[in-house]
């Protein structure tokens, strides 16, 4: 099992965000955690990659428990990271940007940017690979994300909305490297909502709502649950599109 | 590789100076300006490549003016000796002072506060415990010879003063070029997303400030050697603090030679003030604030920034 959570929790003052979640990922899967706004999947990922403490519950990673470990430690095991904000480090190159995340399996700075090279050949950033990380526009920086996040040699990728904001031809290129990732043995768990994606690279949903799992399974069936309708439009629309379907 | 060349080339060009310059006058102001680069690019290695900005790098500064006059003076070890020591103690200052404010996630203007507060207790203490000489502060006995760290000549100062800068360049040019600059840069960018990408930024500042706090204390036994007295408000005073981190603001933040630049700069713009206003104390601090205030709302980048900037643009004209 790649990645294991136990019931986990966690509130702030007295808003429950995350509330008793418990799923498997298996080695090599590609899941998406889908949910409306404020259901706590970017809560659930800061409590995954150690930028949060849960109040309780166990994450075991590769049967290792890494509950309450700091994100530095976490990332050194194999389990990284993206930010829904993306975050370069705006005065560094492209170049150096993802050097630091190679650097963290590579000690040597000529092969930690040489590898930076090879890191955005793949994700389709090389032709900027000297510019200041700063001047991108929101879809390089989307791809810069994944670049770095990449470049420390992960097990199990947690990717936050790196589609959103692009354009129909942006999705199916990163859509693409996505599926390059994974080829290569990458474990990927991705929050995630534009729909289309969802549907076309994933196997498996999880579908979190008021931080609660409500639902998981796979795409089509998650589309049709009334609970997910429920929860992304209300109790009202979701009776009328069953009742709908039952005429149709 | 280049960078590397620069540095070799800039000292190469600066040593023969006492020999072709037989001025005192002039030799102390390129020793000054030397000695406050080398303050600058300490400071530099912190504030401008991590980011962390102190305003108490006098805490660095005085406890290696001390732990050199304190152990010549009373137990009469060796002064070049002293010097290592001096480091070592500045080092060791840096690690505490890094370990209590980074383990505790000051950043910003709250790690500048904590730092300022630091070296104010540092003068404190030093004004009021006996073997520092409290008030009345150190005298190092006059004993000229190069093997006690007292030169019978200038020459013998810019010799020193010279080889401490071509440390800080080393030191800034490995920074640049290492696995640990990178990660330094890193957390200077944003330090959640270094964190996210495996580096551990508490140790990566740490070991920072640890740098940065040795070579500050080698730039305080330095002093203590040049002038031959300290105390209190000399070693461990605001003064030291402001002029380590003027200096790299004015030259470049973050940038290899930036530092010297503005030091050079500062020692022009001192003398000519001095030339200007005479010599009512305190004008220069004047000065240095409306400088300050100037360079930061028109210049981020510092002198080394528009150097870059009008070149780029020199090339970018005739291409």
């Amino acid at each position: 099992m790649m990645l294991a959570l136990e019931g986990v929790s966690r509130s702030f003052g007295g808003l429950l965000a995350v509330a008793e979640v418990g799923f498997t990922l298996a080695q090599g899967s590609i899941t998406a955690l889908v949910g409306p706004n404020g259901a706590g999947k970017t809560t659930l990922f800061n409590l995954i990659t150690g930028f949060l403490v849960p109040d309780g519950g166990r994450i075991l990673f590769e049967g290792r428990d890494i509950t309450g470990m700091p994100p530095e430690r976490i990332a050194a095991l194999g389990l990284v990271r993206t930010f829904q904000i993306v975050q370069p480090f705006a005065r560094l190159s492209v170049r150096e940007n993802i050097a630091v995340g190679a650097h963290l399996r590579l000690a040597s700075r000529r092969a930690a940017l040489a590898f930076a090279a090879e890191i955005a050949e793949r994700v389709g950033i090389a032709h900027q690979l000297d510019q200041p990380a700063g001047t991108l526009t929101v879809a390089a920086r989307k791809r810069l994300e994944l670049a770095r996040a990449l470049a420390t040699g992960p097990r199990l990728l947690l990717l936050d909305e790196v589609m959103a904001g692009l354009n129909p031809r942006e999705l199916d290129e990163i859509a693409a490297v996505i599926r390059g990732i994974r080829a290569g043995g990458v474990t990927l768990l991705l929050i995630e909502h534009v729909m289309r994606a969802v549907m076309s690279l994933s196997e498996r949903v999880l579908v979190l709502n008021d931080g609660a799992l409500i639902a998981e399974g796979p795409p089509a069936e998650i589309a049709a649950d009334p609970r997910v309708i429920t929860a992304y439009l209300g109790a009202g629309a979701a009776e009328r599109m069953l009742k709908e379907r039952a005429r149709a | 590789m280049r960078s590397a060349l620069a540095i070799a080339l800039v000292l190469a060009a600066l040593l023969p100076l006492p020999w072709l310059v037989h001025s005192d006058f002039w030799i102390n102001l390129a020793i000054m300006a030397l000695y406050y680069g080398f303050l600058g690019q300490a400071w530099n290695l912190l504030g401008g490549y991590g980011g962390q900005f102190s305003f108490g790098h006098a805490a660095f500064f005085g406890t290696g003016a001390y732990t050199s006059a304190v152990l010549q003076v009373s137990l009469g070890v060796d002064p070049w000796l002293c010097l290592a020591l001096a480091g070592a103690a500045g080092g060791l200052t840096g690690a505490l002072i890094g370990a209590l404010s980074f383990r505790y996630g000051l950043r910003g203007s709250y790690f500048a506060l904590v730092t300022l507060a630091f070296a104010e207790v540092f003068r404190i203490l030093a004004n009021s415990v006996a073997f520092t000489g409290a008030g009345v502060g150190l005298l190092i006995p006059l004993k000229e010879s190069a093997a006690n760290f007292q030169f019978p000549s200038k020459a013998g100062f810019y010799l020193v003063i010279l080889a401490l800068n071509g440390l800080g360049l080393l030191s800034a040019w490995w920074i640049e070029n290492s696995r640990f600059g990178a990660r330094l840069l890193a957390v200077r960018e944003n330090e959640e997303a270094a964190q996210a990408l495996g580096v551990d930024a508490f140790r990566t500042k740490l070991a920072a400030i640890t740098l940065s706090g040795a070579l500050t204390a080698l730039g305080g036994t330095f002093y203590a050697q040049y002038f031959l007295y300290i105390d209190p408000a000399i070693a461990y005073g605001p003064g030291v603090s402001v002029e380590a981190l003027l200096v790299p603001i004015i030259g470049g933040l973050g940038t290899l030679f930036g530092p010297l630049l503005g030091s050079a700069a500062l020692q022009l713009v001192n003398q000519l003030a001095g030339i200007v206003m005479g010599d009512a104390p305190g004008l220069n601090l004047v000065l240095y604030g409306a400088i300050l205030v100037l360079m930061i709302m028109f210049m981020p980048n510092g002198l080394f920034g528009l150097a870059r900037l009008s070149s780029r643009r020199l090339i970018g004209r005739t291409a």
